[in-house]
């Protein structure tokens, strides 16, 4: 039994990664419309970057995953910018094998900066413990991350509905032409939004980094459980992007202990099971 | 928030005007096509068995880009996981010669299962709107690469299946035609992609074809001219299974090997660049495109093994700039010499 | 004279909205009918219901008599209900003639022929020439739809929607965005289309032209529910109807 809870708290934790990959991803879809492939390779990058900062360079833990947030930011920025704006008026599928390419070149740009070789760096010290739950030791690290996972939630949504920004962008998400009438820059709230969408991404992956191995594969893995969580919980729908995100962390967990040889696929079934039973997703409107 | 449906966008103005082709000047056409097939066919006489060893390479992502872009150009879905199929077809085709060294039969195994594949994968998929369809085919190429990956022993994880035979070309009771050396494979290959390719144009001009591209130009209006949109959509994803699957089954004979990388979403992006590079607007686009890809890739590789940042740069300025792809540009530009 | 269509309590709600709250409307044959109302009625909403582009929270449809009310768009087409859209909605990157022949192939069951040459069915070419002919668009057969002018699109939608022989054929906002000439146009080609064929059409309209000059019987809506229904002089009568709707024209007049 106390296996269970304790797997379900280890899906707890691992939900959290994808929740914060999803997110973005269904902000930026929800607000631009604009469905980022290359949203994994953020993750991917958010990770190596802050693993280079606080792995290699020896800045302290926190620093590193405020400096690889920036500078994904910026990176998003400019995919935006210089690329994603001269495409928005053609049909989607220009903008997804635009963003299809930067996962080609940035999945390769990786290997070829750092290798093909996996980091594992240590955990920071003042996180390096465990908590006993259920006789087992569970590590405080995962309760740090499920904490920083509620918070960016709390945070979202109060980014979106009680500030001033988040009333802008929502404006914009359900009529960009009326936003832009009375007076919304939407070009601006674009960018914003690529941006914070990319940060999430990064922090997901920075995050990651004193527990999971940094890979060039790991950017496709979470972009294809991206995808699951907003087949399941609806593109655009932050809440779906959450409960979605529970629900595969948690079960995929349980289905490592129970199928340990269809980890992987586990999540498919999920899918093909949501998709028989719910075709629209589970939060459909 | 916005929902992820897609209204008809105008596609740019390039789209709009009138675009002249080159398959439009019917002797022109047939005579292409008849100096082709006679170099092809004299190749093994002339040319090194390096260059029919990437003959057949072209040969095969010719068929996997042509049933793609059936799904893509033709009917308007776009899916970043036909490399599911082609390795269902490779891996199944794997398996019946290792069993029974019977070409024919391990040709007809393989696309039997991706079509099957197809059907049910597509049946999930088709009655979502064309951004979820994307999603959910990345979601099922990448669940084929973890089954190929990690079910030992059946797929052989990722060592893969070996020693696979360049069976025979076996009918029971009538012939027994040895295909062992390369030459006399490339010919099969040869033969299999003639029929192959001559079907799907027939299938491309045919009303089947028509209501794809209706389809394709918009949903609301197809479904509204008296056709069920969702049926359309998975014959489309099905006949690019079944050629995704065609195209699977010609690799294991051909390296005797299959491993895993045969079902990734990188292979899966294979047919994407073939089809981008040669033009989705015509038929010959994607086998134009497929030789381009083949070779370019043969040339880069020389050079260094970072080649998908190429392959990914050569996609972004494609999208940014030239969407038409080789062949439309090609086509205009002739078109307009002639005037 | 039959009813072709008859809807029974339809409601459909967005939200907090009730776009189309609680409709009984009946459509006989052979009397063209217009929908009219102010922006925001309930109008294209239930055209949507009508024509299967969305189900309905409550109520029934029924067609001659059977029902239909969560049948998919498709089969009611094969059952004679077809429409136009008020936002054009054409192939454009296909020829003029192939939006034609599209249909009338789907309609003659041809569209799984997967081997047979577009040019094979000559009945079908045929078809699709003489109504290209009908609507004033031979001229242009060869050339891609979305090279047309903006009325001889419209011509093209027409087409499309009657192509399939409809029964029932619901024409939504035909004259939007169109010049004065142009809206003559569509007014004859409808009213031509409605004479020669056996199609009752049912036009949702704003235009008070084209609405007293066409149409038999007018039905008039204003918030989700139907406010009036007759001959055109009793609705010009109404002051129920001049007050919600042409009382901006009254200012004019």
């Amino acid at each position: 039994m106390s296996d269970f809870v304790y797997q379900g708290l280890i899906g707890l934790s691992q939900a959290m990664y994808l929740w914060l990959i999803s997110a973005g991803l269904t902000i930026i879809f929800g607000v631009l419309g604009v469905l980022n492939f290359a949203h994994g390779s953020l993750f991917m990058l958010g990770a190596y970057l802050a693993y280079t900062a606080y792995g290699l360079w020896g800045f302290p833990f926190v620093v590193a995953v405020a400096l690889s947030l920036a500078a994904v930011a910026v990176l998003g920025l400019g995919m935006e910018r210089l690329f994603l704006r001269h495409l928005y008026h053609l049909d989607h599928a220009y903008q997804l094998l635009l963003t299809f390419g930067f996962v080609l070149v940035l999945d390769d740009a990786v290997k070829l900066v750092w290798g093909g070789v996996f980091k594992i760096p240590s955990i920071p010290r003042f996180l390096d413990r465990v908590l006993p739950v259920l006789g087992r030791a569970f590590p405080i690290y995962n309760v740090f991350i499920i904490a920083v996972g509620v918070m960016v939630a709390v945070a979202l949504w109060l980014l979106f509905e009680r500030t001033w920004w988040g009333r802008m962008v929502r404006a914009t998400a359900a009529d960009r032409e009326m936003a832009a009438a009375i007076g919304v820059e939407v070009p601006r709230i674009y960018a914003g939004v690529f941006m914070l969408g990319a940060a999430l991404a990064a922090l997901g992956g920075a995050l990651g980094v004193p527990v999971r191995p940094a890979s060039p594969g790991i950017g496709v893995a979470m972009i294809v459980q991206a995808f699951v969580i907003t087949v399941i919980g609806g593109l655009g729908n932050l809440s779906g992007a959450f409960v979605g995100s529970l629900l595969v962390g948690v079960l995929s967990a349980y289905g490592t202990l129970l199928f340990p040889v269809f980890e992987l696929f586990f999540i498919f079934v999920i899918m093909a099971a949501v998709l028989l039973l719910r075709p629209q997703g589970l939060f459909a409107r | 928030m916005r929902s992820p449906t897609d209204p008809y966008v105008s596609a740019g103005p390039a789209e709009a005007l009138t675009r002249p082709s080159l398959v439009s000047v019917p002797f022109l056409r047939v005579g292409v096509a008849m100096a082709l097939l006679a170099v092809l066919a004299a190749l093994p006489f002339v040319a090194r068995t390096y260059i029919i060893y990437l003959t057949i390479q072209i040969a095969i992502l010719a068929l996997f880009a042509l049933g793609f872009n059936l799904l893509f150009g033709y009917t308007g879905l776009l899916s970043f996981g036909q490399a599911g199929f082609f390795a269902i077809g490779a891996y199944t085709c794997a398996k019946i010669l290792l069993l029974v060294p019977s070409l024919p039969l391990g040709i007809l195994g393989g696309v039997a299962a991706a079509g099957v594949a197809a059907v049910v994968l597509g049946i999930l998929s088709v009655r979502h709107t064309r951004i979820y369809f994307a999603m959910l085919t990345l979601a099922w190429g990448m669940m084929i690469f973890s089954i190929a990956w990690k079910w030992r022993e059946v797929t052989g994880g990722d060592d893969g299946l070996v020693g696979i035979p360049r069976a025979p070309v076996r009918l029971p009771g009538l012939v027994a035609i040895d295909v062992s050396t390369i030459d006399r494979y490339y010919y099969v290959v040869l033969a299999v992609t003639i029929v192959a390719v001559y079907a799907l144009y027939r299938v491309a001009r045919s009303p089947l074809g028509l209501a794809l591209r209706a389809i394709r130009d918009s949903e609301s209006r197809a479904g509204f001219a008296g056709i069920s949109v969702a049926t359309y959509r998975l014959i489309a994803f099905t006949i690019a299974g079944l050629y995704a699957g065609l195209a699977g089954t010609l690799l294991p004979p051909l390296e005797n090997t299959v491993t895993p990388p045969v079902a990734h979403w990188s292979t899966s992006a294979e047919p994407v660049l073939a089809t981008l590079l040669g033009g989705i607007h015509t038929f010959v686009g994607p086998i134009v495109g497929a030789a381009l890809l083949i070779i370019l890739k043969d040339v880069i590789v020389r050079f260094t093994v970072h080649w998908s940042i190429v392959l990914g740069a050569t996609v972004i300025v494609l999208v940014m700039g030239f969407r038409g792809g080789v062949a439309s540009m090609v086509g205009e530009r002739l078109l307009r010499l002639r005037r | 004279m039959t009813d072709l269509l008859r809807t029974e309590g339809l409601r459909k709600t967005f939200g907090a909205l009730a776009a189309v709250d609680g409709v009984d409307l009946t459509l006989p044959e052979g009397v063209l009918t217009a929908i009219i109302g102010p922006n925001g009625a309930g109008k294209t909403t239930l055209i949507n219901l009508l024509s299967g582009a969305m189900p309905p929270d409550a109520g029934r449809v029924l067609f001659r008599g059977r029902e239909i009310t969560r049948l998919p768009v498709h089969a009611r087409v094969r059952l004679g209900l077809t429409r136009s859209f008020q936002v054009m909605n054409i192939f454009p990157r296909l020829t003029v003639r192939e939006n034609v022949l599209f249909p009338v192939l789907a309609r003659r069951r041809a569209t799984l022929r997967a081997f047979a040459r577009l040019t094979g069915d000559r009945n079908a070419g045929r078809e699709a020439d003489m109504l290209l002919e009908e609507v004033g668009l031979l001229p242009q057969a060869g050339q891609e739809a979305a090279t047309l002018s903006h009325g001889d699109q419209r011509r093209l939608e027409l087409a499309i929607a009657v192509a399939s022989h409809p029964i029932l054929c619901f024409l939504d906002e035909p004259s939007s965005g169109m010049t004065a000439p142009e809206r003559t146009m569509v007014l004859d080609l409808v009213r031509r289309l409605a004479q020669e064929r056996r199609t009752t059409f049912v036009i949702v309209e704003h235009d008070m032209d084209v609405v007293f000059s066409l149409a038999a019987r007018i039905v008039v809506m204003n918030r989700g529910r139907i406010l009036a229904d007759g001959p055109p002089e009793a609705i010009r009568a109404n002051r129920q109807v001049r007050q919600v709707y042409l009382g901006e024209e009254d200012e004019r007049a």
